[in-house]
């Protein structure tokens, strides 16, 4: 049977998702642990004789293998723009739904410190914005000046004031610097368009980082690392929740992914207003729109988690637990491969998970402010507002492996003690039982009907 | 080249209808308006300036507490590298019946650059604008 290979390169774990086309089915499931320090196709022959074990007397004949990859540290990347709240902030959207790891974001005029910092910190790309169209040049164009004098092996992706663009462009040409232009990520006050920065940076992660990051040799075997794993998860919730020409989408829909080090929120809605008399200020959010949280995982970042949230916080999910919550918090950052073996130990790593959930949600989502007028009270709200969001969609181990995904998923719903949070009220709550989402976003790239009508199939009730 | 403005009603005043006139008349008038609609803080202003390269900042302020909300711009627009840019203040500034030379004293003595009355019309701020960035009419 014609089947597709899906592959995930991702910074622990090789995952290989096989798919039945005809039957838009998954064939299996495989992974082994990812080898990019030596050889990455070490990892990938070894999660692929797991796979061909499962696939057994089945004859499967794969016609395409199409692979994201977020091994060696991900795509690391610096924004910079011109004022924090604005470009800056504009930029660094761009970066993270490009599916970015964002190392840094600076703003205002760059000094020579600023540039050695940014040179520590290895980015992979960086993403030079500042002003709107017809705005600000010279921030742009000094910040543009220092990175051709300083910075020579980092490509660049200038998405800034569309009149600083040639005075740039030929800048970095007579410097050797390489460098792709675009469209300004935000052209007018408020107005974000990060649409074309994210396909830049996907163009030079394709034909660049990965050859950078050692993982040419897979692409002799494999037809190509088309992306990003965080952009895949993106783009899979985007097409579950549009849908097609010829398949309905699913609507507004949140994906919530935990991982060992970062817990990242997806949200697919425009986020508008649904209550009245509600003004809507600060920079326009993108409809598909990525927040990760760097201090909220279960292991590498628990002990930032705890941080974060304090004792109180996570003691309030498990008020009986045998554990001293700072010090099993510690313990686990240190251990990062445990796994909870007894009852409290998996009670302990539901409420970290519960309270990865609450945190990332309350970031994620829109915040409305009463603001006290001789009028009365009126409301602003900054952010999207998922009040109404259909879909409460988790990924990633905690969930996929918990006998409780929905107890820990329920902790990102609105909150009656917290109302300012707008975060979904009564949404359906599902669950990434396969794991399949990363690989979904790559089988959409090609078959998105197909894609589509397999996760609404294989992502359940929680 | 356009003269770019940023406008905008400051403060916890959400009196949506006088900025959205405002906009069309400047637009009308050949400015490049950056309109940062109502509720807007200090540092909105600031920042869209900023952003834009404007040339001038037009508040308004219709709920009376504009001397409250005001208080400070200059010398942020200073710290925000803004120096020099044109301030005006607009509305109905104070609360109560308040002599109306002593309140534009006020405004001007906060470091703006032109204070109107309740009820002037948006015709006098365009001359006085079109003067002060140096439009030939």
């Amino acid at each position: 049977m014609d089947a597709i290979l899906l592959i995930d390169f991702g910074s622990t774990y090789t995952k290989l998702t096989a798919v039945d086309l005809e039957n838009e089915s998954i064939l299996a499931t495989a992974k082994a642990l990812t080898t990019v320090e030596s050889d990455i196709m070490i990892g990938f022959n070894n999660a692929y004789k797991e796979l061909e074990e499962k696939l057994g007397d089945r004859e499967v004949n794969f016609i395409d293998k199409l692979a994201c990859s977020s091994a060696a540290g991900g795509l690391k990347m610096v924004a910079i723009g011109l004022v924090p709240e604005l470009t800056a902030e504009a930029a660094k959207r761009a970066a993270l739904g490009a599916g970015a790891r964002i190392l840094g974001v600076y703003s205002y005029e760059l000094t020579r410190s600023d540039m050695n910092e940014i040179l520590s910190k290895k980015p992979d790309i960086i993403l030079l914005a500042g002003g709107t169209d017809g705005g600000n040049r010279d921030c742009i164009i000094h910040n543009a000046k220092l990175i051709a004098e300083h910075i020579k092996d980092v490509p660049i992706v200038v998405a800034g004031n569309k009149n600083a663009r040639d005075e740039i462009e030929d800048l970095f040409t007579q410097n050797n610097i390489y460098y792709k232009a675009t469209d300004n990520v935000m052209p007018r006050l408020n107005v974000l368009n990060v649409e074309p920065a994210r396909e830049v940076i996907r163009e030079i992660f394709m034909s660049k980082i990965v050859e950078a990051k050692g993982m040419k040799n897979a692409e002799k075997y494999i037809s190509g690392i088309l992306m990003p794993t965080p952009a895949a998860v993106l783009k899979a919730a985007r097409v579950l929740a549009d849908g097609t020409d010829m398949e309905d989408g699913m609507g507004d829909l949140v994906v919530i992914d935990i991982g060992g080090a970062t817990t990242d929120v997806h949200s697919i809605a425009d986020g508008e207003p649904t209550k009245p008399g509600v003004t809507l200020r600060g920079l326009q959010e993108p409809y598909a729109k990525r927040t990760v949280e760097g201090d909220l995982g279960m292991r590498v970042s628990a002990e930032s988690l705890w941080e974060a949230a304090g004792t109180k916080r996570i003691k309030k999910y498990i008020p009986d637990t045998p554990f001293n919550i700072e010090e099993r918090c510690k313990y686990l950052q240190k251990n990062v491969n445990i796994l909870p073996s007894t009852k409290e130990e998996e009670e302990f790593d539901e409420a970290l998970g519960m309270v990865a959930v609450e945190i990332s949600m309350e970031r994620h989502v829109g915040v409305l402010e009463s603001v006290y007028t001789p009028m009365g009270i009126v409301y602003s709200q900054v952010g999207k507002d998922l009040l109404q969001t259909k879909y409460l969609i988790g990924t990633g181990g905690i969930l996929v492996h918990s006998p409780n995904p929905r107890k820990i998923l329920s902790a990102g719903l609105f909150d009656r003690n917290k109302p300012n949070y707008l975060k979904p009220e009564n949404p359906e709550i599902l669950i990434d039982r396969t794991y399949i989402l990363s690989a979904m976003g790559l089988l959409a790239e090609r078959y998105p009907d197909k894609a589509i009508r397999i996760m609404k199939k294989y992502i359940v009730k929680a | 080249m356009k003269k770019t403005i940023v406008i905008g009603v400051i403060g916890s005043d959400c009196h949506a209808v006088g900025n959205k006139i405002l906009e069309h008349a400047f637009t009308q008038a050949g400015f490049n308006v950056i309109n940062i609609g109502v509720l807007s803080s200090q540092e909105d202003f600031i920042n869209a300036a900023i952003e834009t390269n404007a040339d001038a900042i037009l508040v308004s302020s219709l709920y009376g507490h504009g001397e409250l909300d005001c208080r400070g711009l200059r010398e942020k627009c200073d710290e925000a590298g803004l120096k020099g840019i044109l301030l005006y203040v607009g509305g109905n500034l104070v609360v109560g019946k308040q002599d109306w030379e002593s309140v534009k004293q006020r405004f001007l003595a906060m470091g703006f650059d032109r204070v109107y009355a309740p009820g002037t019309p948006v015709s006098v701020d365009i001359a006085d604008l079109k003067k002060d960035l140096g439009i030939e009419e």
